[in-house]
């Protein structure tokens, strides 16, 4: 929580420095969620899929926090070489399925790779393989119809996956309740995670600033996903403590709000419950923050340090076989030419 | 594409000597311009007017009221019309889409919103499926007076799910009238002309153009300032060669015709304004003068709108090319995030002036 916190934090500074740029969303706020579910309860052979708000889904993953900065620099040595930005990290090794920019988007891509593991069980007669998928998301995707049909494929196919909604009551300037219609006749508020049991799974609801509380509802969900049980559908209630991105002006927050959340910070909640449980002293927590500011202050002399992509990216990766480019004028393939990816936006 | 034959060609216009007498042309959109305006104001104002001359005008969209619209476009219109015809939606492009289809069908005049149309993707069916054809099915008893506007094309630095051109896809579709605004006044008197329109219209915008300000004269701010649409204007006459352009492009255009006449090139500009209807007449018009023709676009080459632009050329003047019509257009690869990268990815001034010179044999 504390290396996501500080990452963040980092990003927003090297945003306004113009080390990075165009949209960066960030995390700060919502930690518990990603420790809580990532970090406490999946394995590295685990699937996520996340969305434009994705550094610390990846890092609690597993994924290096240099790489994560040095793309984000858009430097080579990033996780996608400088080619997917700050909206959309993937890594394959750490069983990111991606972060997605479209609201919505990553839902039934991680619903797919939780098929994978169902179909490899059941066909491929790999019975042992439990892995699951878990899908990250916001309140405002909980409108979206890629959603509700994910839900009821979910159940339907008896698929080993999760859907956590962050919900952190705004969707950019929209909030909640005013994009959301109320989840019961006899109910006024527009509770998400009742939408499960409508579609044939449990819908749990969890405090998202408690770290511990999101653990174990996560790691029930997990469990049964991982028995083959099926989904589960978990509504976190967080709080984004910057704006949308790093854009938005945040004027429709009242202060208020923001203080009433502020005073429930997930990280120093957590540090009080270690004190008062003999878990760490606050020397040892000194201590962790000291290094986190370091391995923070590394990833950006990394990054900062990284080369360039080299023009030859520009032309790589759009197909795996680059044939897909086809034939040029000499009966060659194009990509075939020597200086093929040196790269130009000229066509003719 | 093949470039046999372009230098002869060339040294044959260039002794026609007419480079000099296009340089004498003015600029005619700076010369009488009075008031300076920028496209986010040109588009406010003009839903702000159409709204109060038309009460089934209504907006809907993500973020457009409470929030005065991602881009600030529709600021002041809640406060002035009210929730009730500026509609804050939840993030549910099929869903708010179709409302508005269906909306149009029964005899309202909605504008949605894309907050980029990069989100239309999650609507197509209800833009192509629903408001482009039911005229055409329903043999006339159905119309949809609706217009689908946002942000189109690269923006900056926000890679390859945020930076993509739909001028090529939208226009390919029968049903559908498809606008690019350059500057202020065509994104006002396009904009009107849109929303007054019987036909469902496609409207691009470009975000990196809407704090941009563009001179104006007082026609364009008259309350029933329309631009007409399937009119192509001229930006600026040449006699050398015809750069045809919309949106931004335009602009690379316009710099590009100045570059090049320092080196004594005459272009001519071609704001298309109107993607559909395309305006043939115009295009033919500039290459039966010029006898050379590039087209620019930021949107990839494949089936895009400069293979529209080169045909139109060759079926309409084939015999009055002294030059195989060309075009300059983005890279066929998704947008990279790297800056570097991204800036390769993208058609410049320079890569205009370029293949302006190699066309011309120099």
């Amino acid at each position: 929580m504390v290396l996501g916190r500080e990452f963040e934090e980092m990003c927003a500074q090297m945003y306004y420095r113009g080390k990075m740029f165009g949209f960066v969303h960030l995390y700060s706020g919502q930690e518990a969620v990603s420790t809580g579910v990532i970090k406490a309860c999946l394995r590295k052979d685990d699937f996520i899929s996340s969305t434009y708000r994705d550094h610390v889904h990846a890092l609690s993953k597993g994924v290096s926090a240099r790489k994560v900065m040095a793309e984000l620099f858009g430097k080579k040595t990033g996780v996608s070489r400088g080619q997917g930005g700050s909206m959309h990290l993937f890594d394959r090794e750490h069983g990111l399925l991606g972060g997605y920019a479209f609201i919505g988007e990553g839902i039934p891509i991680g619903l797919g790779a939780a098929y994978q593991v169902a179909y490899s069980r059941r066909v491929l007669g790999n019975e042992s393989d439990d892995r699951v998928a878990v899908n990250f998301f916001g309140d405002g995707t909980c409108n979206v119809g890629q959603f509700y049909e994910s839900l009821n494929m979910a159940t339907l196919y008896k698929l080993p996956c999760i859907f956590v909604v962050e919900n952190n009551k705004w969707a950019i300037g929209m909030n909640h309740p005013r994009a959301t219609a109320p989840s019961g006749i006899a109910d006024n508020e527009p509770w998400i995670y009742k939408k499960g049991p409508a579609f044939g799974m449990p819908g749990v609801h969890v405090d998202g600033m408690d770290v511990m509380k999101v653990r174990e509802v996560a790691m029930e969900a997990v469990e049964r996903a991982r028995r083959g049980e099926g989904p589960t559908l978990i509504e976190a209630e967080t709080y984004r403590y910057r704006g949308h991105s790093l854009a938005d002006p945040d004027e429709l927050r009242r202060k208020e709000e923001k203080e009433h959340y502020a005073a429930r910070d997930p990280i120093p909640q957590f540090a009080k419950y270690m004190v008062a449980n003999g878990l760490a002293t606050e020397s040892d927590i000194k201590a962790l923050e000291a290094k986190v500011k370091e391995v923070v202050d590394d990833c950006v002399e990394y990054a900062e340090n990284s080369p360039k992509p080299d023009m030859s990216q520009l032309l790589e990766n759009v197909f795996a076989d680059p044939k897909g480019f086809g034939i040029g004028p000499d009966g060659r393939y194009r990509y075939e030419n020597p200086g093929f990816t040196a790269g130009t936006a000229e066509v003719s | 594409m093949q470039r046999l034959g372009c230098g002869a060609a060339a040294l044959l216009r260039r002794s026609q000597g007419d480079g000099a007498a296009a340089a004498l042309v003015p600029q005619l959109v700076r010369s009488y311009a009075t008031t300076q305006m920028t496209i986010r104001d040109a588009l406010n104002s003009a839903m702000d007017e159409e709204m109060a001359r038309d009460e089934t005008v209504f907006i809907m969209g993500e973020e457009v009221a409470e929030y005065q619209g991602a881009y600030k476009i529709t600021r002041g219109l809640l406060q002035k019309y009210g929730p009730k015809r500026v509609k804050d939606t939840p993030i549910t492009e099929a869903g708010f889409t179709g409302i508005g289809v269906g909306a149009a069908f029964q005899g309202l005049r909605p504008i949605v919103e894309f907050m980029t149309f990069n989100f239309s993707m999650q609507a197509i069916d209800q833009i192509v499926n629903s408001a482009a054809k039911h005229h055409y099915m329903s043999s006339g008893a159905v119309t949809c007076p609706i217009v689908f506007r946002g942000a189109n094309g690269a923006a900056a630095g926000v890679a390859a799910q945020h930076s993509q051109c739909f001028a090529a896809w939208y226009s390919s579709v029968p049903g559908l009238k498809v606008l690019a605004p350059y500057d202020s006044e065509d994104a006002r008197g396009l904009l009107k002309a849109a929303i007054r329109d019987p036909d469902p219209v496609v409207f691009l915008e470009n975000e990196i153009l809407y704090g941009e300000p563009f001179p104006v004269d007082e026609a364009v701010l008259d309350k029933d300032f329309v631009v007409p649409i399937g009119k192509a204007k001229i930006m600026r006459s040449g006699s050398d060669i015809t750069l045809v352009g919309f949106g931004k492009m335009v602009g690379y255009n316009l710099k590009a015709a100045e570059l090049l006449e320092q080196e004594g090139i005459s272009a001519e500009v071609l704001n298309l304004r109107s993607l559909k209807p395309i305006d043939r007449d115009a295009i033919a018009a500039s290459v039966r003068k010029t006898h050379r023709v590039l087209s620019v676009e930021e949107g990839w080459p494949q089936s895009g709108v400069g293979s529209e632009i080169i045909s139109i050329a060759i079926e309409e003047c084939f015999d009055d090319l002294d030059a195989p019509p060309e075009r300059v257009t983005g890279a066929e690869v998704p947008m990279p995030y790297a800056q570097n990268l991204e800036a390769a990815a993208l058609p410049t001034v320079e890569h205009v002036v370029a293949a302006v010179k190699r066309m011309m044999g120099k």
